[in-house]
């Protein structure tokens, strides 16, 4: 509880510092550190256990099937991380609150802030890895947001855009490394994964999940070639850049090396790529830190250097190798953080960040500059200082792996080469900056300190790195032991955090480092000339050229395949599908099934060839529209015939009506579109479209007989058992729609309602060409309303409103029902509007189609509604048998209720579609028919 | 009786399909019509072809699965309203845009 409550803490206190940001930047400063210092209490609460070597576990189960889980750990590992993202984000929250200015908005930043501190957070006190990868994408989205703070600026939004592609790429290669590290162990969580080190590392797929894993944790590292996205990360605000890029984001990807070493360390693949990756990075970062002229570059170069020794530590394989590695975390974490804040301070007193202008602060602020002065030597690995003690570990562990046979010397010789670079920025950060004359040419002059409490968070760090320096065993010794032990799994290697170790080799590489560096420093001019020759490589540009190049690639293919024509979309779709059918269809072995054929008699087979030869003249008759429609509803009918014929009275019944309402409609569509089709298909055109529509009809006429002529198994024995005994009706097909299948049919009758009403908006305010005339040049009929036709249709009216009653009376029990009933309602209130036209039947028929669907819909739903009152799930019906005077035996069924809602829905929405149309015709533009 | 009706769906099919690819909306509404009646013969068959054995408890001694033809009548219906859709879609369409052309322009 306890675990997920300090994750859970920071997403929460998201809101204080925006209610609080009207208060003033204090108040808002305030109120942001409140979440992180109860987290910082709840996990001091965790300590005993966690000195103890206990792993403190707490599982949720969230999605077990798919092996996530909310599985929390707290070990060594996760504590140390912890500590540091607490302790560092509350120093940054301070160092904040005095670094933004009163017109920027806090609220904001802070809550961006303490997103990004809960992101992080999730991410080391993960236990499930699908879980921490969720965290893990977070930071990456949290940091996109921080970095671009500054919104307005070009270079923050392209630098913030480039850190998220990269490291979300990263993320998304982790994501398919997890994956398969899961399936190989079995499990996604780190207590099982960690313990089967060994069945992953005999795996086949093992170097893939490797790599896999090791892209997420490079790109997120900044490791070499990845490593272009930190320097132009530095757009962010300062406080950002100490946070995220001393002891968070960049050491998410160096925690999971840690994470994961008992999974995956200890093999060839992890030794070359980690080891190599990392030297090479180290040396890399190092050499360029010191030909930056921007004070944040340097530090930025120096992360990206710092962060390839880490990864070299844990690539080296030895036992106390990763020791050091994380004991480096530490150092650098408190060391480059309070680097960071310095010179933001520099910057924010000075108004520039060049190093070729910002010379001499010695004389304007030397509080500042002695703290700074500190934690650079603590960087540069001076002795007395925490960055001396990890940097002569690192020394002593390249010397002591064998790991390049003949060529292992080539370890610790880029590791000095590497330390007398080191040495050299640091020295120029310091001589630069603080000495080196006047200052040049500064936007603000002269330059003070800055407010008192601006300074404490760099104080506390720098603090903490002489305690560090100077008395390790009585500091750090018990936190780096059981951080140490839990990355390992395992026993601790001896070793000893002592400062002095008498004279070995380490101590005259540190030596070297030392003396090369300063010479280094004092040649520094022919260097910075020699720089400044080589050909400038601009990450930024090809980064954006990269994104351009992608965007248009993928502009060509869209334009490929969306060039706005329907005829294309529909051609790639129906050969798509037709692939598809054609690949499954494949394995058949044989097309003809076991089953035999039923008998062909005359009648069905000629209405078969009907039916076939009606829609081949429908085609080819598709350019006079009155033709080709009339042969439509020749295929319509024969479809009902069909269902007739194979045992599908309500189908028939169904369709029958359907066809009538549709041809209306069509005829209507009609009127205002032209009576013909141009011919304007080029031959090539017809030939596709000849090929796709055979084959189509091939590969159908196929897929049919294939199935007709196999045995199946049926569902519907269990709808035709109980259709009497449970749903209280003879006919299964509307038994089923009312009430086995209830709920299919509700939400049907919606999707006609709103269809409906889809039409109705649709036509609202159009305004269409009316011919006077048709085709051939004939004027309309003058009778608008023909004598006969509108007597006939009024008597009919009554008569064809009892046969819908009882239709849908009967539909319970005999072919029938509310859908059918709801048809022939509304081809009677059609014929009225047909044969009397919209003003005449709208003053007698005063009926509201949008009320009408809407209610059907409603009766429906209440009725299914009305079963919980019974304490029965939704959409429950029940019956009964009733006795009433002279009818007799009646049986009464609450879905008939339901089919009431549909009866009603049917009529509404047919007439609103239909009446709305047939008010377009109107010559003088009637009132709306509701 | 099966070879009959999988080559009439065929052709139903191929029919539709055809119109479907016409460059009018009017062809194409009519294209469309076809196809649901194919379909809806399609899902209808997959209960197989019965003869003289509605689902009617009590009618016969064995029955037509009725779980398709439950399905396919809701299919008949909305189908109809789909056509009725697309059908007013391609008014508005002409109303707007003065063309019946499926994409909206009169060729070039």
């Amino acid at each position: 509880m306890a675990l997920a409550l300090i994750i859970a803490l920071p997403f929460l206190g998201v809101i204080l510092p925006l209610l609080a940001e009207r208060l003033g930047r204090s108040a808002c400063a305030t109120a942001a550190a409140v979440a992180p210092l109860l987290g910082l209490v709840l996990l001091m609460q965790q300590r005993a256990p966690v000195f103890a070597g206990e792993v403190v576990l707490s599982k949720y189960s969230w999605l077990p099937e798919l092996g996530i889980n909310l599985s929390l750990r707290l070990d060594g590992l996760g504590f140390l991380f912890a500590l540091l993202i607490l302790g560092i984000g509350l120093l940054v929250i301070l160092y904040a609150r005095y670094y933004l200015s009163k017109s920027e908005p806090a609220g904001r930043f802070y809550a961006f802030l303490l997103l990004f501190m809960g992101a992080m957070l999730g991410v080391v006190l993960s236990e499930n890895l699908l879980l921490m990868l969720m965290f893990w994408e977070l930071t990456s989205l949290s940091s996109f947001l921080l970095i671009s703070f500054w919104n307005s600026r070009s270079d923050a939004r392209k630098g913030a855009r480039m850190a998220l592609a990269v490291t979300g790429g990263g993320g998304l290669a982790l994501l398919a490394g997890i994956l398969l590290i899961g399936q190989i162990a079995g499990s996604f969580e780190l207590s099982q994964v960690l313990a089967s080190g060994d069945a992953i590392r005999a795996h086949e797929l093992y170097p893939l999940a490797l790599i896999l894993v090791l892209l997420g944790i490079f790109t997120k590292s900044a490791q070499f070639p990845f490593h272009f996205w930190l320097p132009h990360a530095m757009a962010a605000p300062t406080p950002v850049s100490a946070y995220l890029h001393s002891a968070t984001m960049v050491k998410a990807g160096v925690f999971l090396l840690a994470r994961l070493y008992p999974a995956l360390a200890g093999s060839e693949w992890w030794f070359y790529l980690v080891s190599i990756t990392g030297l090479t990075t180290l040396l890399v970062g190092a050499g360029m830190a010191l030909f930056q002229h921007d004070l944040k570059g340097l530090l930025a170069y120096s992360t990206i250097s710092h962060l390839g020794l880490i990864t070299l530590l844990f690539g080296l394989d030895t036992r106390l190798a990763a020791v050091a590695a994380v004991f480096h975390i530490i150092n650098h974490a408190t060391f480059k953080a309070s680097l960071f804040m310095a010179a933001g301070i520099i910057d924010h007193e000075t108004g520039s960040r060049d190093m070729r202008r910002i010379n001499g602060m010695w004389k304007y602020m030397p509080h500042t500059a002695l703290l700074a002065m500190v934690a650079a030597s603590a960087m540069a690995g001076v002795p007395l200082l925490n960055g001396f003690l990890s940097k002569e570990m690192f020394f002593t562990e390249t010397l002591n792996q064998h790991l390049l046979g003949s060529f292992s010397w080539v370890i610790p010789a880029g590791a000095t080469l590497a330390g007398v670079f080191s040495v050299a920025y640091s020295l120029r950060f310091i001589h630069d900056v603080f000495f080196n004359g006047e200052p040049v040419n500064l936007p603000h002059y002269p330059p003070h300190e800055p407010p008192r409490y601006m300074k404490v968070p760099v104080e506390v760090l720098v603090f903490l790195c002489l305690l560090v320096g100077i008395v390790p065993a009585y500091t750090v010794a018990p936190l780096l032991a059981v951080a140490a032990s839990a990355t390992l799994g395992g026993p601790l290697p001896e070793y000893s955090l002592s400062i002095w170790h008498g004279f070995n080799l380490p101590l005259l590489m540190s030596v070297i480092a030392l003396i090369g560096g300063i010479l280094v420093y004092t040649f520094r001019q022919p260097l910075f000339r020699w720089y400044a020759g080589l050909p400038q490589l601009d990450a930024k540009l090809v980064f954006e050229n990269a994104v351009q190049g992608v965007v248009a690639a993928a502009r060509w293919c869209t334009q490929l395949l969306e060039n706005g024509s329907l005829q294309r979309y529909l051609a790639l779709m129906l050969l798509a599908s037709l692939a598809v059918v054609t690949v499954a269809l494949g394995p058949l072995s044989s097309l003809q099934g076991p089953q035999a054929l039923g008998p062909v008699d005359v009648v069905t087979g000629l209405s078969m060839g009907m039916l076939a030869l009606s829609a081949l003249i429908t085609v080819v008759f598709h350019r006079r529209r009155l033709v080709a429609l009339l042969m439509l509803s020749v295929v319509g009918l024969l479809v009902a015939l069909a269902f007739v014929r194979f045992s599908a009275p309500d189908l028939a019944l169904t369709q029958l009506s359907v066809e009538m309402v549709t041809m209306v409609l069509l005829m209507l569509a009609l009127f205002f579109l032209p009576p013909t089709t141009p011919g304007e298909s080029s031959s090539l055109r017809g030939l596709r479209d000849f090929i796709l529509a055979g084959g189509f009809g091939t590969l159908v006429a196929l897929l049919v007989y294939a199935v007709l002529t196999r045995p199946y198994e049926t569902i519907a024995d269990y709808f035709i058992a109980n259709s009497v005994p449970g749903g209280g009706g003879t006919n299964v097909v509307n038994v089923i729609l009312v009430d086995f299948r209830g709920f299919d049919t509700l939400g049907e009758i919606s999707v006609l309602a709103i269809a409906g009403m889809g039409i109705y908006a649709l036509l609202g305010g159009l305004q269409l060409f009316q011919p006077k005339q048709d085709a051939d040049g004939h004027a309309w009929a003058r009778d608008r309303h023909p004598l006969i036709l509108a007597t006939l249709s009024r008597l009919l009216l009554p008569l064809a409103l009892l046969i819908s009653a009882f239709i849908f009376l009967r539909g319970h029990n005999l072919p029938g029902g509310g859908f059918i009933a709801g048809l022939i309602t509304s081809i009677a209130l059609i014929l009225q509007y047909v044969a009397n036209g919209v003003q005449w039947t709208r003053s007698r028929l005063a009926l509201n189609y949008h009320q009408l669907a809407g209610v059907g819909v409603l009766v429906a739903g209440v009725t299914g509604l009305a079963s919980w009152i019974f304490g029965y799930p939704f959409l429950t019906t029940t019956f009964g048998h009733f006795h009433i005077p002279l009818v007799g035996e009646i049986e009464l069924a609450s879905a008939m209720l339901f089919d009431l809602g549909v009866y009603l829905t049917v009529i509404g929405a047919t007439l609103l579609i239909l009446a709305n149309l047939g008010k377009l015709t109107q010559d003088d533009p009637a009132k709306e028919v509701h | 009786m099966e070879a009959l009706f999988a080559a009439t769906l065929g052709i139903l099919t191929a029919s539709g399909v055809y119109l479907l690819l016409r460059a009018r909306t009017f062809p194409v509404v009519m294209g469309l019509i076809l196809l649901s009646y194919a379909v809806n013969l399609f899902l209808f068959a997959m209960g197989r072809l019965k003869t003289g054995m509605p689902a009617v408890i009590g009618r016969s001694a064995e029955y037509a699965d009725p779980l398709p033809q439950a399905l396919v009548l809701t299919a008949i219906v909305i189908g109809f309203a789909m056509t009725a859709f697309i059908l007013v879609l391609a008014l508005r369409g002409l109303g707007e845009l003065k063309t019946d052309h499926v994409d909206g322009k009169e060729p070039r």
